[in-house]
């Protein structure tokens, strides 16, 4: 990966009238970097990406691209372009018009267009349809057309305005495959806007999480899900158990904890090292029942259990605190503990987290 | 059977609704069928006859009238067209506008006010500046109370079109003026269009102020409609009013089937 | 820093999207103050000083301050200067609002009931009703006024139909109230039914159902559901028929004949041929007034309203 930055945020602020909306943001893009911005809505990814694209400016900060300060740059100046939510494909005007739109306004000649314009419908497998108007076509094609008219102008940086959101589930998943391979043969620095914490993880290269107009943690799909630093992030990115423990010592990185149902133990503490109360986070599928319980192993008590085809999740009773557990349903009788019952109840110290209170 | 149950069905509506249409037509009606009427007397029917349409096209001081209201309509139109274009853009799609509520009720005061209020104030104006020129009189005075007819279509179509074709355009690298000529302005063309058709057909209509306004040499098609009626009801005037509804009519349907083909384009 | 906190403070309204045309609000409304101020704004402000100016010996008037036009509308001056009440002007304004009021009511109690079949018919059906209301109001308003002349007026359509059926000969409906009343209420009749239409379409079919479902009526659902979630609607159309129908002209002075006056044609009277024109403010600052009055009530009422909700 490249590691030269395409986009520098640095400490930006934005108000509403008084309402804050970001409250000095900070981080950095790199070239050629499919980047997701992922958090709850009003957490200020939107207000961002429409930084970046030149929409709003911000109250206090600066936003450079490739090196060179942009906050007073109106967005036409921009090499910037966006993928709207809406797709914003210009009714009047023929798919091949709107792909063209932004070429005739940088000024390159007609045939140079005519070749892009092809091309570039070509890329989105829309060539048979350059003479329609946008009316006509489904959720699926506005959107290949949107991106066709984002990328033709080739851009420094494609903006991505939950784009997915309008499409069937079906389609969705298509399209993510399809923006993740258009990413990766344009090298175009994608900045990709969701609150949806699957399409994130399954697309970025890296994540920033956000919520309350901060940034909560930036970091790999793998870092983000597996190494949280905060509750908040625990929490909106994939579920989680939240355990309230005793730090009762802590080194390099590791902290001794004592359960509320009594089991001791040393797990990895990325945001958090103080002695004292503390939250233990542990994934509902990291825990392992019955003759799978390895590692820490304790009792608990089946108190209810949903059955979702390919996974079981049950919830568990043990000593008075409550556990998610999930179990993959490997055979047809994968399903098998009963309700009531009391099992072996496991996990690995290494899978679990410890955080602030 | 189903519809015996149809809680939201009220019974007699549908005859009442049909009575309706027909009030609603039928005065109308009268005066086309009386104006091919052969007799003398308007009223009273003798046989089927076209001589009245004749002689109406061959009534100069109708004529004259009718070019008089042409004029100050065509020009009335453009102007408030513009005037109400430029408003329309400025408090939808201004940025930090102070008093935009109250700039819009300026926008729309003449639908506030009685027209005769302000056809006398005009008036009064009007004598106390000198402007003896019946058709300059007009035309600003239409002019005035067209505005917010033209006004309402485009600012509802302006209201109506997202913000993100604009964003779009800047996006692709369209200034202000290219985005309003390429994306704004077609996609608002309808409203411009049929706000422009209401405030020529409300400026060709208007009776109130015109007849305190015009002058001698600047009978507008209504004033000369009034004098005929108070001289007394002849056939001609109803081959006249004829041809006038039938022209509004189609030009009012034109209007809003702009207006409502446009907003299913835009769906 | 300073900066940005004061453009927070002097930021009201919290609108998250910046709005594209940015320095458009002088230029783009510059246009419109212009012609606004010019021929609506200025001409109002020199009538008020006309209402208390003195009338002129041979017409038009003088810049001399004289309440004698707002008097005339109550009294008369006798020749020794003494004031005597004339109830005449007062009659006037009162028919203005009787006739305005009278065309208002007969206009809701059609309107309601039309509006709420069309807004029962299929979509396609709906849109053609819908434009066939429209329609008559784009029609000339002095012609549909003239129909109904060759329909009431002598020799006119309704006589001679009931001559027909055995009535005495030679009966005119025309120059008299109800004749004024009948054409006012045929050219406002449109401009009620569609606001009526418009809040009707947007109720709630299922609030009728939920009536119907708690052993309310048709009776009892239309009192305790349709009207009242209408109101707004009902309260447009009532404006936009009330006010213009105060500023009549057209009706009263074909249909009405000289004698039977409204505000409208007094007003138009004083101002042709150099009668007396501060009366006519007067009159026309008078008859502004009571549409002021009639659209803050309202205005107020819909604000309660809406702070209730």
């Amino acid at each position: 990966m490249n590691q030269s930055k395409a986009i520098e945020v640095k400490s930006v602020s934005k108000y509403f009238g008084a309402y804050q909306a970001l409250k000095s943001v900070s981080f950095n893009i790199g070239s050629n970097e499919f980047f997701t911005m992922l958090g709850p809505s009003g957490c200020g990814k939107t207000t961002l990406l429409r930084m970046l694209a030149g929409f709003e400016s911000p109250n206090s900060g600066s936003i450079l691209l490739n090196g060179s300060e942009v906050v007073a740059i109106p967005p036409h100046k921009r090499r910037v372009n966006t993928v709207f939510q809406s797709y914003a494909l210009f009714p009047h005007m023929t798919l091949e018009q709107n792909v063209a739109y932004g070429l005739e306004n940088l000024g390159w000649d007609r045939a140079r267009i005519r070749n892009r314009v092809g091309e570039m419908l070509e890329r989105v497998h829309m060539s048979q349809m350059a003479k329609r108007k946008p009316a006509q076509l489904s959720g699926g094609q506005r959107q290949r057309i949107a991106l066709a008219r984002a990328l033709a102008p080739e851009p420094e940086v494609l903006l991505l305005d939950e784009p997915l959101s309008a499409l069937d589930l079906k389609l969705r998943q298509a399209m993510r495959d399809e923006l993740r391979t258009l990413q990766r043969d344009t090298g175009i620095t994608f900045v990709f806007v969701t609150h949806d914490q699957e399409e994130a993880l399954d697309m970025s290269d890296r994540i920033a999480v956000l919520g309350g107009g901060e940034v909560q943690q930036i970091g790999t799909p793998t870092e983000i899900y597996e190494e949280p630093v905060n509750r908040f992030v625990a929490d909106f990115v994939g579920e989680t158990n939240f355990l309230d423990v005793d730090v009762v010592e802590t080194a390099a990185g590791q902290a001794t904890i004592r359960t509320p149902f009594g089991v001791a133990l040393t797990v990895p503490a990325t945001g958090h090292a103080a002695k004292g109360r503390a939250t233990l986070s542990v994934r509902p599928e990291k825990i392992n029942l019955g003759d799978q319980a390895q590692g820490v192993v304790f009792e608990g008590r089946i108190t209810n259990k949903n059955y979702m085809g390919g996974y079981t999740h049950y919830t568990l009773d043990v000593a008075g605190t409550e556990l998610r557990a999930s179990r993959r349903n490997a055979s047809r009788e994968g399903d098998t503990i009963p309700l009531g019952a009391t099992v072996p109840v496991g996990f690995v110290a290494g899978s679990a987290r410890v955080l602030a209170a | 059977m189903s519809t015996r149950h149809d809680v939201k069905r009220y019974p007699g509506l549908g005859p009442l609704s049909v009575l309706f249409f027909i009030y609603l037509y039928a005065p109308l009606a009268v005066v086309v069928i009386y104006s091919f009427n052969a007799n003398n007397i308007a009223g009273v029917w003798t046989h089927f006859s076209l001589q009245w349409y004749s002689s109406a096209l061959r009534n100069t001081a109708l004529l004259n009238a009718l070019k008089t209201s042409l004029t100050v309509a065509a020009i009335a139109t453009v102007v408030c067209t513009l005037v109400a274009l430029c408003a329309a853009l400025a408090i939808i799609r201004g940025k930090n506008v102070r008093f935009r509520k109250l700039s819009e009720t300026i926008v729309n005061l003449p639908l506030l006010l009685p027209e005769i209020v302000l056809a006398v104030a005009t008036l009064i104006l009007f004598s106390l500046i000198d402007v003896q020129n019946g058709v300059i009189r007009l035309t600003i005075a239409h002019s005035a109370f067209c505005t917010p007819f033209a006004f309402l279509p485009i600012r509802a179509r302006l209201q109506g079109m997202s913000l993100d074709f604009e964003e779009a355009s800047a996006d692709l690298y369209a200034d202000r003026w290219t985005t309003f000529r390429r994306v704004t302005l077609p996609l608002i063309l309808p409203g411009v269009f049929s706000g422009a058709m209401l405030a020529f057909l409300i400026s060709m209509d208007d009776f109130i102020t015109s007849n305190l306004l015009s002058t001698g040499g600047t009978t507008t098609l209504p004033v000369y409609i009034f004098s005929l009626i108070r001289s007394g009801t002849s056939p001609e005037l109803n081959a006249i009013a004829t041809l006038l509804i039938l022209a509004s009519l189609v030009l009012a349907t034109v209007a809003l089937l702009v207006a409502t083909r446009g907003s299913r384009d835009n769906a | 820093m300073t900066d940005s906190v004061l453009h927070v403070a002097a930021e009201a309204d919290r609108v998250p999207r910046v709005r594209f045309w940015h320095d458009l609000s002088f230029w783009g409304l510059l246009p419109s103050r212009l012609l606004m101020g010019f021929a609506l704004i200025l001409p109002i402000f020199i009538i008020a000083a006309v209402s208390v100016a003195t009338r002129g010996a041979h017409g038009g008037f003088a810049w001399d301050f004289n309440l004698a036009g707002y008097r005339q509308i109550l009294f008369n001056e006798g020749w020794t200067g003494e004031l005597e009440f004339t109830p005449q002007y007062l009659l006037i304004i009162v028919r203005t609002f009787l006739l305005a009021g009278a065309t208002t009511l007969i206009c809701l109690l059609f309107a309601v009931p039309v509006a709420y079949f069309i807004s029962r018919q299929p979509p396609g059906r709906k849109a053609a009703l819908v434009y066939l209301v429209t329609l008559p109001f784009w029609a000339s308003m002095i012609l549909r006024v003239y129909a109904w002349m060759i329909i009431l007026g002598k020799d006119g359509t309704l006589p001679r139909l009931l001559e027909y059926l055995g009535f005495p000969a030679g009966t005119s409906f025309m120059f008299n109230d109800g004749a004024t009343l009948t054409a006012m209420v045929y050219t406002a009749m449109p401009l009620m039914v569609l606001p009526v239409f418009a809040s009707i379409e947007k109720l709630d079919g299922t609030l009728i159902e939920a009536s119907h479902d708690l052993y309310g009526s048709r009776w009892v659902t239309l009192r305790r559901v349709i009207l009242p979630l209408t109101a707004p609607g009902i309260v447009a159309g009532a404006i936009l028929v009330f006010v213009p129908s105060l500023g009549a002209v057209l009706e009263p002075s074909l249909m009405g004949g000289g004698k039977q006056m409204m505000m409208g044609t007094l007003i138009q009277l004083q101002f042709g041929g150099g009668r007396n024109w501060p009366f006519g403010a007067a009159i026309a600052m008078t008859l502004m007034a009571l549409v002021m009055i009639v659209l803050i009530f309202t205005a107020l009422r819909a604000a309660r309203r809406e702070v209730a909700l």
